[in-house]
């Protein structure tokens, strides 16, 4: 929570005129540097593939600028459109069983106090800090002998790799929710479940949002998970990049770079429209964390 | 209430306790059986008590994937929360272009780790092509490259999270120290790093255990080249269960170090940095 004070204490803080003019002046240059990178994927998108390697650093001219075809030709050999509508169904659909079970999940831990909702607290917690390799190969297994090698098993497990850090930080919401509320939504006759969706969780929407921003960006970026669930030529977005690669040496370079542009595009757009709720969900999660 | 809500478990936390069983709890009990055994399919696993984890340290590859990891990481942790702490002071200070600022330098984060490591890729080969070297000539130049590529990506977030601390430091509180005479810098070192804290602790624990854990792009950038020499322990591990049959033994128990070393690793830090923390 942001304090009263905060805006006084910027001002009384604030540098002077001509320092000020100074950084700005820095932190423009750096931005560029920072922009740089996307913009040269960018540039080389539009270049012959014998040109990208040798000369990145030239702008697309007469000899080298090839159009359309890298993009033309990526999208043919990656089938980047399905790819991408897989993505958005796996990213939409995880953090939308995500938020609604783990906020049920930590409100249920919360108010039933014992000691198995206690026990159940920590090793939700204790999840969070274990790396992935350590499943890694058992997971694909069980996922292997369960039949959930599909996108609506990748659902099932993001719910279940996502829980530990959701539960958290509901829980911690949770906490401060005062309970007279749900009381008396209770006693006028509530069930859980009616308490539940008309009180409790339209209570926890900032948390709700700050949950789907840090899921949506891990999960939309996965790449190792999917990769060991779902067929090759079912794949995700950092899948069929990463194959572009392939086993046999020499990368279409052309076709790389047009696929590049077309995965960060939409993250930027969607970064530019919402940024706001994305920086806040960011520290939010990481006051809490 | 506490009666009521009980019979609702079936609903409340069931889904969530299946996913978390399926996903992580019981591929997690598994692994740690799998450690001290043989196996190719898990279904034909013999118990072998501790040969897996001496095979480990007599194994180059993974003494090399840790000497490079720790490497990466005491590097990285260094400089993303210097830099980034940086660019927060810098940007609570009420310059023009605030906002256009944060929302650059927060961008790359947003990107996919697979993606990341193909640009750097582009960027860095085409840097050291002037030199007629590539970033899989020496195992330095892929070292340097990954510090780079994580810098860009994590200097935002961390920025981010060191803003809101500073944000959260009391007007008063600098106010006060002003008036009984405090430099700038006394200011920043007395009163905002003490208060920042909490930030301090946030980001060095995701920097040390986002570096010590990188997989994508190390994958994407060098893909462990040349030879094995910067395979980071993740990729490792990965090659191990995925690319040498008859070492799936192996690779969990390499696992498992792993997790235990992630967990001291992050432990330590958690409890170290919380004790400096003051309360607000």
């Amino acid at each position: 929570m942001s304090r009263k004070g905060k805006n006084t204490e910027i001002q009384q803080m604030e540098v002077g005129k001509t320092t000020g003019a100074f950084l700005t002046a820095v932190l423009a240059v750096l931005s560029l540097t920072f922009l740089f990178p996307i913009v040269l994927v960018f540039m080389n998108s539009f270049k012959s593939k014998l040109f990208i390697s040798d000369a990145p650093f030239q702008l697309p001219k007469a000899g080298t600028f090839v159009g359309l075809t890298n993009y033309v030709e990526g999208i043919r050999k990656t089938g980047l459109f399905p790819a991408f509508g897989r993505s958005l169904f796996i990213t939409v659909a995880s953090v939308a069983v995500i938020i609604l079970f783990t906020s049920m999940t930590a409100w249920f831990i919360i108010r039933v106090k014992s000691a198995f909702t206690n026990v159940l607290y920590y090793v939700f917690v204790f999840a969070m800090i274990v790396p992935f390799q350590m499943v890694m190969f058992t997971m694909s297994k069980t996922a292997n002998d369960l039949y959930l090698n599909s996108m609506y098993g990748l659902v099932l497990l993001y719910l279940g790799f996502g829980s530990g850090q959701a539960v958290f930080l509901f829980c911690g919401f949770v906490k401060a929710i005062p309970l007279e509320i749900e009381e008396a939504a209770m006693i006028d006759g509530c069930s859980p479940i009616q308490t539940y969706f008309h009180v409790v969780f339209p209570m926890l929407r900032p948390t709700a949002v700050t949950v789907a921003i840090l899921n949506a960006m891990w999960i939309w970026n996965d790449y190792l998970l999917p990769s060991l669930i779902l067929p090759q030529e079912k794949g995700t977005i950092p899948m069929v990049i990463q194959n572009l690669k392939g086993g046999y040496g020499s990368i279409d370079m052309g076709a790389m770079m047009a696929m590049l542009v077309l995965a960060i595009f939409p993250i930027i757009v969607f970064y530019l429209s919402c940024q706001k709720y994305i920086i806040k969900g960011v520290a939010a999660g990481a006051v809490k964390g | 209430m506490q009666k009521s809500m009980k019979r609702y478990f079936p609903i409340f936390v069931l889904p969530t306790l299946t996913a978390f069983t399926i996903a992580f709890l019981y591929p997690f009990i598994m692994g740690i059986y799998l450690s001290f055994t043989e196996f190719t399919t898990v279904k034909d696993a013999s118990w072998v008590g501790i040969s897996n984890y001496k095979k480990i340290f007599l194994d180059r590859n993974f003494i090399n994937a840790l000497v490079f990891t720790v490497k990466f990481t005491l590097v990285s942790v260094v400089t993303i929360n210097t830099l980034g702490f940086l660019l927060a002071y810098v940007l609570t200070r009420g310059i023009k272009g605030t906002n256009l600022f944060r929302t650059v330098f927060f961008m790359p984060n947003l990107i996919g780790g697979i993606v990341l490591g193909y640009i750097w890729q582009l960027l860095l080969n085409g840097i050291l092509a002037k030199f007629g070297v590539t970033l899989s000539f020496s195992a330095k130049y892929g070292f340097w490259g990954l510090v780079i590529l994580m810098n860009w990506q994590l200097i935002g977030y961390m920025m981010i999270i060191y803003i809101a601390g500073l944000q959260n430091v009391p007007g008063e509180l600098i106010e006060a120290a002003r008036i009984d005479g405090a430099t700038g810098s006394q200011i920043l070192k007395r009163i905002m790093m003490p208060m920042v804290m909490p930030s301090f602790t946030i980001c060095l624990f995701l920097t040390l255990t986002n570096s010590f854990k990188l997989f994508d792009q190390n994958l994407a950038l060098t893909a462990g080249g040349p030879g094995r020499q910067t395979s980071m322990l993740a990729l490792d591990i990965y090659n191990t269960f995925y690319g040498r049959v008859g070492w799936e033994g192996v690779g969990q128990a390499k696992a498992t170090v792993f997790f235990l070393m992630v967990a001291v690793i992050s432990l330590t830090q958690l409890t170290l940095t919380r004790r400096k923390e003051v309360e607000n």
